[in-house]
């Protein structure tokens, strides 16, 4: 993974002063607290319901067991003993006292590590897909690409106060794993007919209030016109995105009331007064970013060794956790393992001091010392020996780890929701409990096959209700909580937006309604077709008379 | 009375802001003054002004544009960018624009809702001097300048993003 330089590390350090020098100048009151609200956003720190919450940006979900076991250091002296995996890849802990925040900084600066614009009107945490480097069906890893624009979007003094929020997520593989499409850039990358690397850019897609699928701004630029493109992007957004109202302050806005065709002719313009100079990439940092992801010390491996095919034969619950939870490796011998942090009465994404120094002795075992966090806030062991998945199986059931839900059902995406958020309307945590609970016999689940559900406590759509297979949203009614559920959602290549059934559930009710939904699909399915292609082909009628007809 | 700096020390102001909705009788009465001239009043008034002011500069609140300055530019000392409130961005742009884009090597001035943790960046967009807010400590805002050592992509301060002056 990425190590900082000299240069990395000091610019580290200069922020953890800065934001000391910040804090203590709020704390005595020589800062208001408009004025030190985005100086603390664009350093991760939320004031919410209980505490503050901070956010520590991990780069395109990339952590080393060395962070990991730093991040389990912070859980128990400045936390509760837990913190929280987020859609953006990144973790949270939800009671750091503001006045302890920079020491906390500077804790994580050891480790190459910080709360850097994870929050505020600027550019966020790149994200990517969690399989990068691995994936079998991967055009280029994505990684040094993330970094590149790490280092690019990083204390850009032009875009620290951009009208809203900015997320750039980038995707090198076929299959797309990181929601691309609903992120206010999306970075595709591609190769010409003549087998050079280049990116396809996507702009104006997002979540929240409006949902809206990403649009083509470039449909091929040479990969050292990367940074070149998205400034030019950002200077248009920020010269002419929405100020009046935060609701309309998003790219997908301007995109939308500015027309795609004349949108990209200002990008246009503004490309050619970029194109070109300094800001161009070279092939020298390109190698450089890459030299940083070369692929670790694989040894030669046969594939599906005795040893594990004996184990699967033998084991039924290794069978079924690795049925579930291990994804094909480019290299032979290898496999990718997803440990879910989705298991029953916990909340999803959430992760102990324990599990944090369990992930650490694990990445060190068996995968090179690395782990990437998942945009579903499950974590990857991207690297292990096919010889090793029983031993490392048996471990992750000593530490409770073994949680075998991988892509099911019960593998709910969720946000914090109205027991931490200040923002939400409703709950969100309990209602994924509940789900669960429901849905726990594993046959059933294995059955039930691949259906992601995601469930967010309000229209700000953090835990990403649209793109859900099933979609649940928390809405306050005069006060009550109430959820409106949606189907046919989609994160993927073919990204889409999902439909409303219809007027909204009380929370008790949620259960029985996912569960019509799943009746409906296990009568209606043809041979192996999952839940989001049986909603596709017969619409969302069925299961809206299932749903509805029951409540009458 | 905004205070003035530049990134290094406090510095006199030489120019007289002149308001939007500002008339020929205010003219009269600043006659002899170095003028910062609202962009409209600029672009109608010029010849007029001139006559009137030892010297012309224009100011830009943020939501204007430099369409109709960009021919212009080589006959203006100073333009100044208005921040109306410090957290809009817009005028970082702008001043990116006037500096790289066009090659503006006049004073670019920030004006406004100008505050020590903004200075940093607006220096590394192209900004030259700050009229501060009234409740801003100056000593302390030539400090923000030293806040970063260096940057990542390219800025006024420095056009060579780190990427090529890595060795």
């Amino acid at each position: 993974m990425y190590r900082y330089d000299g240069y990395d590390a000091t610019m580290l350090e200069e922020r953890v002063a800065q934001f000391r020098d910040q804090t203590n100048r709020y704390l005595e009151g020589k800062l208001s607290d408009a004025e030190f609200l985005p100086l603390r956003l664009q350093n991760g720190l939320y004031v919410q319901r209980l505490a503050p919450m901070l956010r520590i940006a991990v780069p395109y979900g990339m952590l080393s067991s060395r962070q990991l076991r730093k991040l389990a250091f912070i859980s128990s002296h400045y936390d509760k003993g837990y913190g929280h995996f987020t859609t953006r890849q990144n973790i949270q802990f939800n009671w750091p006292a503001l006045e302890n925040v920079p020491e906390l900084l500077a804790h994580l600066a050891e480790v190459e590590m910080h709360a850097i614009q994870t929050s505020g009107n600027c550019i966020r945490n790149t994200t990517t897909d969690q399989f990068a480097g691995v994936a079998i069906d991967e055009i280029e890893d994505s990684r040094p690409y993330c970094e590149i624009i790490r280092q690019w979007s990083t204390f850009h003094p032009e875009f620290a106060y951009l009208p809203r929020k900015f997320k750039i997520a980038v995707c090198g593989t076929q299959e797309d794993h990181a929601a691309t499409q609903v992120h206010d850039i999306g970075v595709y990358l591609r190769k010409n007919d003549n087998g050079e690397t280049g990116f396809q850019i996507l702009a104006g897609g997002g979540l929240g209030r409006t949902p809206v699928i990403g649009q083509v701004v470039f449909d091929f630029i040479h990969r050292h016109d990367l940074l070149t493109a998205l400034e030019a992007i950002l200077r248009v957004y920020n010269r002419e995105g929405r100020r009046d109202n935060k609701y309309k302050a998003r790219i997908k806005i301007l995109v939308r009331e500015t027309g795609l065709d004349a949108f990209c002719e200002k990008v246009q313009h503004e490309w050619e007064q970029l194109r070109g100079g300094s800001l161009t990439l070279t092939d020298a940092e390109i190698e450089r970013c890459k030299s940083y992801f070369q692929a670790p010390a694989y040894k030669p491996l046969e594939a599906s060794p005795e040893s594990l095919r004996t184990a699967l034969a033998k084991d039924v619950l290794f069978a079924s956790w690795y049925s579930n939870n291990v994804t094909a490796h480019k290299r032979s011998g290898y496999a990718a393992v997803a440990i879910s942090f989705k298991k029953t009465g916990y909340a999803p994404g959430d992760v102990t001091e324990e599990q944090l120094n369990a992930l650490a002795d694990l990445a060190d075992r068996f995968s090179f010392g690395e782990v990437r966090v998942t945009h579903a806030q499950n974590v990857i062991l991207a690297d292990v020996e096919e010889s090793e998945l029983y031993k490392l199986y048996q471990q992750l059931a000593a530490d409770s780890l073994e949680t075998a839900n991988l892509n099911k059902l019960n593998d709910i995406i969720c946000c914090p929701g109205g027991d931490f958020c200040a923002l939400a309307n409703a709950k969100s945590i309990p209602i994924a409990e509940s789900i669960q609970r429901q849905f726990d016999d594993r046959e059933l689940l294995a059955d039930i096959g691949e259906v992601s559900l995601n469930i967010s406590g309000c229209m700000n759509a953090c835990g990403h209700h649209h793109v859900g297979n099933i979609g649940v949203l928390g809405v306050d009614k005069k006060g009550e909580e109430f959820y409106q559920v949606s189907i046919g959602g989609s994160s993927k290549r073919e990204a889409k937006l999902g439909r409303i059934l219809g007027p909204s559930f009380a929370q008790s009710e949620i259960p029985a309604v996912v569960a019509d939904l799943i009746t409906v699909y296990r009568e209606q399915r043809l041979d192996h077709e999952k839940f989001i292609d049986t909603v596709d082909r017969i619409g969302v009628e069925p299961f809206k008379k299932r749903v509805y007809e029951k409540e009458q | 009375m905004a205070i003035l700096i530049n990134t290094t020390e406090k510095i006199p102001d030489h120019w007289t802001l002149i308001q939007s909705a500002s008339g020929p009788d205010v003219f009269s009465a600043l006659r002899g003054r170095n003028a910062l001239l609202p962009l409209e009043l600029f672009l109608s008034d010029e010849e007029e002004a001139a006559a009137q002011f030892s010297a012309i500069g224009v100011w830009l609140d943020s939501h204007q544009n430099l369409d109709k300055l960009e021919d212009r530019l080589s006959s203006l000392p100073i333009i100044a960018l208005n921040f109306p409130v410090f957290s809009d961005g817009r005028a970082y742009s702008l001043a990116r624009r006037l500096r790289r884009d066009l090659g503006y090597t006049g004073e670019i001035r920030a004006i406004g809702d100008v505050l020590r943790d903004q200075l940093c960046f607006l220096e590394r967009c192209g900004f030259d001097s700050f009229a501060l807010r009234s409740d801003q400590d100056p000593d302390d805002c030539l400090e923000a300048f030293k806040d970063f050592s260096t940057s990542y992509t390219a800025t006024a301060v420095n056009d060579t993003p780190l990427f090529r002056r890595r060795g």
